[in-house]
């Protein structure tokens, strides 16, 4: 292994950016997952199913986590958050006048964006069929019969 | 626009085509990082976003995440989908800020309605037209592709998608899709007169019916300033002068007899007149 290393620059390049990389699956993009596979109304929210999880410090960016709380789906995002065991005491429903609490966009910017899965499988809530998440990316990708 | 046998599209599949060989290229090839660095800013100019606002928006065919990276820079988070793993690999190398999301866009975004402030998508929507599998319909996978991004996207968001058409009928093929799907818009086309510097980009409102921002034309060229080679449609006559004057031109004629007078020659000396054009003779 290591003489292929010396042999061939690329390879050692490649090597050590596989212990690198950082790019997980956010419980944002997870908010926003749906299922699409033929004949599902719904198809959400997708059971998580995590084997690996990883925090990932992100800059915190109090506009951004301001304006995309209109847009989740509170309860959804805090169950996931409970299966990866990362809630941070956040309240089941969502609180009124987040806006000026630091705190609590703090903390929902934690859920967010810095816990990540790294191995694991999203389950579609109707159909049951299974997406697989592997290196933090979900296959998405469907059969040709669904 | 005529049908070359070079087009990648006519190859194979995507998934195919973007192996491990063809994605090191961009993450290693100077020029076609440019190439598509250039056309993302262009992109990301025509979403019109906001500005001083970071938004959350789709990257349809992210490949190796170098739009996304611009999207990055000016300070908007993203989820980029692809359908080759090779690509994404090698956007997971680069450590892009991004989600990935592996996904065939022929089988529709699966994302929750209102998700997106807008969509980019750099080279990808071309892969649509064609039918790699039997069951493949590529109107009807466009239609499911525009349909879901349709809801997926806020009302109000935009998207661009920056194309190499194959020739008019597809063109018409994915506006019409677009349109049936309820998308308004249209097509800019940047440098129309150029064969090479020609570029398409599909702006597409959801929504709302905005105004359809002009295509560049090549007197804006000052825009792109970079370190490749200029396009210019503009035949130079004078090439190698090398700091010579234009021959028969007015500099021409008095350094002319500026050498002949330090070769002790005989000259006129010079007036207004020198090296001036006679008048018109019939």
């Amino acid at each position: 292994m290591w003489l292929l290393c010396f042999c061939n620059p690329i390879l050692v390049i490649r090597c050590r950016n596989i212990l690198l990389h950082t790019v997980e699956m956010k419980l944002l993009t997870h908010n926003m997952l749906t299922s699409h596979v033929k004949g599902v109304t719904k198809g959400y929210p997708l059971n998580i199913k995590a084997t690996e999880v990883k925090v990932n410090e992100v800059d915190f960016n109090a506009q951004f986590v301001t304006r995309m709380i209109p847009k989740l789906e509170w309860g959804p995002l805090i169950q996931a958050a409970e299966v990866l065991g990362h809630s941070q005491d956040l309240p089941s429903t969502l609180i009124p006048n987040y806006e000026n609490d630091e705190d609590f966009l703090r903390k929902v910017h934690r859920i967010l964006l810095e816990v990540e899965v790294i191995e694991g499988s999203l389950q579609c809530p109707e159909s049951g069929r299974e997406f697989p998440i592997s290196k933090g990316v979900p296959n998405m990708l469907l059969n040709e019969d669904e | 626009m005529s049908s070359s046998c070079r087009r990648p599209e006519h190859t194979g599949p995507p998934e195919v085509f973007y192996n491990e060989q063809e994605a090191r290229k961009y993450s290693q090839n100077s020029r076609m990082i440019e190439i598509q660095t250039q056309m993302s800013e262009r992109a990301v100019e025509l979403l019109c976003l906001p500005e001083d606002q970071p938004c959350y928006l789709l990257d349809v065919g992210c490949g190796s995440g170098l739009s996304g990276d611009h999207l990055t820079e000016v300070g908007h988070y993203w989820v980029g989908v692809d359908i080759s793993t090779a690509m994404l690999d090698v956007a997971l190398d680069r450590e892009v800020e991004g989600d990935l999301v592996l996904g065939d866009m022929g089988e529709g975004m699966p994302f929750r309605a209102g998700t997106f402030d807008g969509c980019v998508s750099i080279s990808a929507l071309q892969w649509l037209c064609n039918a790699d599998k039997k069951t493949h319909s590529p109107p009807k996978r466009l239609y499911r592709f525009f349909s879901t991004l349709y809801s997926s996207l806020a009302r109000g968001a935009r998207a661009v998608f920056q194309i190499y058409p194959e020739n008019s009928e597809q063109l018409e093929l994915i506006t019409a899709q677009a349109m049936k799907a309820g998308f308004t818009g249209g097509m800019v086309v940047d440098y129309p007169n150029s064969s090479k510097a020609k570029k398409f980009f599909l702006c597409l409102f959801a929504g709302i019916s905005g105004v359809l921002p002009k295509g560049l034309d090549s007197e804006a060229t000052d825009r792109c300033v970079s370190s490749q080679a200029q396009f210019t449609a503009q035949r130079s006559r004078f090439k190698n002068l090398k700091g010579k004057s234009v021959k028969k031109s007015k500099d021409w004629v008095l350094e002319k007899k500026q050498r002949r007078r330090r070769q002790g020659k005989e000259v006129r000396g010079d007036t207004k007149y020198t090296g001036r054009q006679r008048r018109p003779r019939f």
